[in-house]
């Protein structure tokens, strides 16, 4: 079974992030790590691939620059292969942009399946992967929790508002995983020094037939403005004398909680 | 140029309408002279009051899905009614499991871009959305460039849901076009957690736990806090990744909005992730061991000090008045 995993390589998370004062997108200039959602979707492929006995996990990612750092990441841990879509036109790409040129560039590898985390940490649009399954015409199962293979049909048990369902289609498909559906493994040494020579397949945008498509004329939304929000003031910060819990009950009752 | 019409998503809910499909309504009524809603399942025309109460003419009813996943029908109908009444303005749709589905399909079959994350809804000649991002330190304000309809995926509780006293909605049918392969996501069976006391979404008193709660199981004094205060158990994205709580009890970007009356956060430092989804309480407690925690720059009552004395006091002073 071939499984391909859709990674983004963001902002390090920790790092105060920054929006460009011209376009008001956020600022990617600095180093770009794999986005930890991401893990999650590369462990469970990984873990498929096993259970069926044979077949290739392959990493797809769409950059402005060819940073393929968080890429090794994902080479690491095992996938056997990448595709990075990495050209300056893709800077302002919107979520179905992004759809758009990851679909051709799967198009381009043979697949049974595709993982994609539910959200990106940095975008958090949380549409792109089920735009990706309506370009690629096949059923999406999002918000899974557990994810089993069985011969030509995937099930999943997806999170609902109560509770879970439990979900199944043919393959191929789109499946989203949550964080927590799999335990990521870390990259071995061996797993290090292998993905060094593992191949990275970089596409441009005209490779891909989508020229105009994507960037900031094929977004076909803009930012207006940008302003500070109005914050909460600070009220009243005080250190636990062994009064904390009295403190909180006299709260409680001020605001008639109790 | 103006808003004349919006459609907007309303997801059922066993025997009636989610609140935040309510929500969008009322926001569509402010917006725009007519508002149409789009539903689905067996009930749909038993909700038309209350859809027209809230403002709704019309709703176009999908029927019974036949336990498909409803992301691919609802915008292949969706879609449908785009190519024969004509496009909207806009269609507001509510950010949840299913919504986020309908939006994504949505947006890829009618070839238009949608924005997601939208907290307000500005009527400026064209529409104008809100989106917090950072943590909800900024407010970013978006509108599409190109043809409509405009797509606009919207948070739980950035409106108000409010009646109005309208007519029953017409109910009119609507025809769901062959979807092929991409409509064979099919639910088998579906299982809802035990919950005891309100759920997160309509407490008024919300109890968050983080990692500084150490380990699991003192995650019990978070679930018994809540209890003693009828209030709901809530927690940190980083203890659910962890396995302590199923993901259900999130509170934040990725899980859920809520606007407690009084929100205690205990162990959490309060990364942006966290603080979208609470920050719109109306009071907050935080107790935490780092002064410089973020969560402390918007408490009303900070307490610096150690969960592992301050929870089980709190819980002993409760059982004891």
């Amino acid at each position: 079974m071939n499984v391909v995993v859709c990674v983004k390589q963001i902002p390090d998370p920790a790092a105060p992030p920054s929006l460009d004062p011209e376009t008001h997108t956020l600022d990617r200039s600095g180093k770009l790590i794999l986005d930890d959602s991401d893990a999650y979707g590369v462990e469970m492929a990984l873990q498929l691939v096993d259970a069926a006995g044979g077949g290739d996990v392959t990493l797809v990612s769409m950059a402005p620059n060819s940073e393929t750092g968080g890429l090794r990441t994902a080479l690491a841990m095992g996938a056997a292969k990448a595709i990075l879509i990495s050209d300056p036109s893709l800077k302002g790409t919107d979520a179905l942009g992004t759809a758009k040129v990851l679909a051709a560039a799967i198009r381009r590898t043979p697949f049974d399946l595709v993982l994609t985390a539910t959200e990106s940490t940095d975008g958090y649009t949380g549409t792109t992967p089920v735009q990706l399954a309506e370009l690629l015409g096949v059923p999406s199962i999002t918000f899974a929790k557990s994810v089993a293979v069985d011969g030509s049909t995937v099930r999943v048990e997806r999170q609902t508002e109560e509770g879970f369902d439990e979900v199944s289609c043919p393959l191929p498909a789109v499946v989203t995983v949550t964080a927590g559906v799999v335990e990521p493994r870390y990259p071995s040494f061996k797993g290090i020094m292998a993905a060094k020579s593992k191949p990275v397949d970089e596409v441009t945008v005209a490779d891909l037939g989508l020229d105009g498509q994507v960037g900031f004329t094929g977004a076909r939304q803009e930012i207006l403005d940008v302003t500070v929000t109005e914050s909460r003031s600070q009220g009243e910060i005080v250190a636990d004398e062994g009064d904390g819990a009295a403190r909180i009950v006299a709260f409680l009752e001020s605001q008639k909680a109790l | 140029m103006s808003v004349n019409t919006i459609w907007v998503v309303v997801e059922p809910s066993s025997g009636g309408i989610t609140t935040p499909s309510l929500e969008l309504l009322t926001a569509a009524r402010g917006l725009a002279g007519a508002v149409e809603a789009i539903s689905w399942g067996p009930d749909t025309a038993s909700n038309a009051q209350v859809l027209g109460d809230y403002g709704a003419s019309t709703v176009h009813d999908l029927g019974e899905l036949g336990g498909a996943l409803p992301g691919v029908p609802v915008a292949a109908g969706i879609a449908g009614l785009v190519a024969s009444a004509g496009a909207p303005d806009a269609i507001l749709i509510p950010a949840s499991y299913d919504g986020r589905d309908v939006a994504g399909r949505l947006s890829a079959r009618l070839d238009r871009s949608v924005l997601t994350n939208v907290t307000g809804l500005q009527d400026q000649g064209s529409l104008v959305s809100e989106h917090p991002v950072f943590g909800g330190s900024l407010t970013i304000k978006s509108r599409f460039t190109a043809e409509g309809p405009g797509i606009f995926v919207i948070r739980a509780k950035s409106f108000a849901a409010e009646p109005a006293g309208g007519a029953a909605a017409a109910v009119a049918p609507l025809a769901i076009p062959d979807t092929g392969a991409t409509g064979t996501a099919t639910i088998t069976a579906s299982h809802a957690e035990e919950r005891t006391g309100p759920s997160l979404d309509e407490a008024s008193i919300v109890v968050s736990g983080g990692r500084g709660l150490g380990e699991a199981s003192a995650y019990s004094m978070i679930e018994e806090l809540a209890s003693l205060l009828h209030g709901a158990a809530g927690a940190s994205r980083a203890i659910v990744d962890a396995g302590w709580v199923p993901y259900s009890h999130q509170v934040g970007q990725t899980g859920k909005t809520v606007k407690p009356a009084v929100y205690l956060a205990f162990g959490i430092s309060g990364a942006t992730q966290h603080l979208v989804g609470m920050k719109g309480s109306r009071t907050i407690v935080a107790v935490n061991k780092d002064r410089d925690a973020p969560i402390f720059s918007i408490a009303d009552l900070g307490i610096v000090g150690d969960v592992h004395k301050v929870l089980p006091a709190l819980i002993d002073a409760l059982k004891n008045r």
